[in-house]
């Protein structure tokens, strides 16, 4: 049970971003990824994810073992908390939604519609997705955005809970988590070098 | 599976889930046809057929855009398509849901519809056999088509050109079924194309659907 990526290219719109980027994690380890806007955190997260083809390079993980987290929470409006949560854990096949609504302090909010919840509460609605999943891998796209810094520590207190039990975590983000033993990678220097213009396969611009 | 289909079901049914808007438009339409054409009874009902049919098709149209708009603007797609469900299922339950939340209600409403519209007494049956039939053809094609133009803003005309004439067989082997139930004829060989889309769209296009889903989240 671990997530190596090897030598890994990725595009997006067809433009290549990175590559030669390797890493692995192993139970209990978490690595953090770091870089600029548009340099390709989003990007190498969705190819971990499996939501598109990388353009070079391997991903070995084990089958269904990432949960991934985006910028958009995926919560429907109109659905209380608890019933997005209970939607989602039916989906990953678990029931237990109680511990990640009192982890994620949302218990006084469980019957409140998504549409009336601030920003950051929302987000920690997404958050607690993750611990619904009960899954070991949690790819997290920039998780902290519109948290406060009380919500920020929670949080990285629930990221170290699941690092203890043996899962993994690898979460592109630009501030301190307040997870010291985590690995830091900067994507600064794997990014691609540009085809020249002109060279690139006609076809490209068809697909 | 279940999970999707309920929760489905229940954002239809609340506040701002659009149901009933391709029922009101189908009620719309079978009102103002008769003010529109004039009130003859023989008029009225030689065109009854292909109007029920027609507006039921649009009806249908009308809502299809939603069906994975909603989920890609929220992120809730690309978390469905990193989920253990297959996207395949994901489609074809999306594809249920529309049907029993836009389609069945006007299966249901046809007869009544029907009245206004002086149909033939002995055409009824197979209106509401020939709806039953032919419109989850209408909301599987119509999933294939959402599918196609998810990522695309204000997709919905678009969606409309690609999805009309793949709608148009099942519109007149459809209104042929009840034409010819109207009139008394025999109604073997429509009713039996009819099915025949059917069948062959609910079994391949969930798998096309799936595909072209995967295409447009990457």
């Amino acid at each position: 049970m671990s997530l190596a990526v090897t030598a890994l290219a990725c595009a997006r719109g067809g433009v290549p971003l990175l590559e030669g980027v390797s890493f692995a994690l192993r139970p209990g380890a978490a690595l953090v990824l770091r870089g600029p806007n548009g340099c390709g955190k989003t990007t190498l997260l969705r190819c971990v994810a499996g939501l598109q083809p990388a353009l070079a390079g391997e991903i070995a993980a084990a089958p269904d073992a990432i949960a991934y987290a985006a910028h958009a929470d995926g919560i429907k409006a109109t659905l209380s908390v608890a019933e997005n949560l209970r939607f989602w854990a039916a989906i990953y096949g678990t029931t237990d939604i109680e511990t990640a609504l009192e982890r994620m302090n949302l218990r006084a909010l469980a019957d409140r519609a998504a549409q009336n919840l601030s920003a950051g509460q929302k987000r920690r609605l997404g958050l607690a997705r993750l611990m619904v999943t009960g899954r070991p891998v949690w790819v997290l796209d920039e998780p902290t955005v519109s948290l406060d810094m009380a919500s920020v520590a929670l949080f990285g207190g629930v990221v170290r809970d699941h690092l203890a039990r043996g899962g993994m975590a690898l979460i592109a983000t630009h501030i301190d988590l307040g997870l010291p033993e985590a690995e830091v990678l900067d994507l600064t220097p794997f990014k691609a070098q540009l085809p020249a213009a002109g060279s690139g396969d006609f076809d490209e611009a068809f697909l | 599976m279940i999970a999707l289909l309920t929760r489905d079901l229940r954002l239809a049914l609340r506040a701002g889930g659009g149901f009933g808007l391709g029922l009101a438009f189908f009620l719309i339409m079978a009102v103002l046809v008769p003010l529109g054409v004039g009130p003859q009874p023989a008029t009225l009902s030689l065109i009854a057929p292909g109007i029920l049919w027609v507006g039921a098709l649009l009806a249908c149209l009308l809502s299809l855009d939603r069906i994975f708009a909603l989920d890609f603007e929220d992120g809730s797609l690309d978390l469905l398509a990193t989920a253990p469900v297959p996207l395949e299922a994901v489609v074809t339950i999306k594809a249920l849901a529309h049907w029993l939340t836009t389609s069945l209600p006007l299966v249901l409403i046809s007869p009544v519809l029907g009245l206004l519209l002086f149909l033939p007494a002995e055409a009824y049956l197979w209106l509401i056999l020939s709806l039953l039939l032919g419109t989850p053809a209408l909301s599987v094609i119509g999933t294939f088509g959402a599918a196609l133009t998810v990522g695309l803003k204000r997709g919905g005309l678009l969606l409309s050109l690609l999805v009309l004439p793949l709608y148009i067989p099942t519109l007149i082997f459809g209104a042929e079924v009840v034409s010819r139930g109207a009139m008394g004829l025999s109604v073997g060989t429509p009713l039996a194309l009819l099915a025949g889309i059917t069948a062959g769209s609910v079994a391949i296009l969930p798998f096309a659907s799936a595909l072209v889903l995967r295409i447009n989240l990457r």
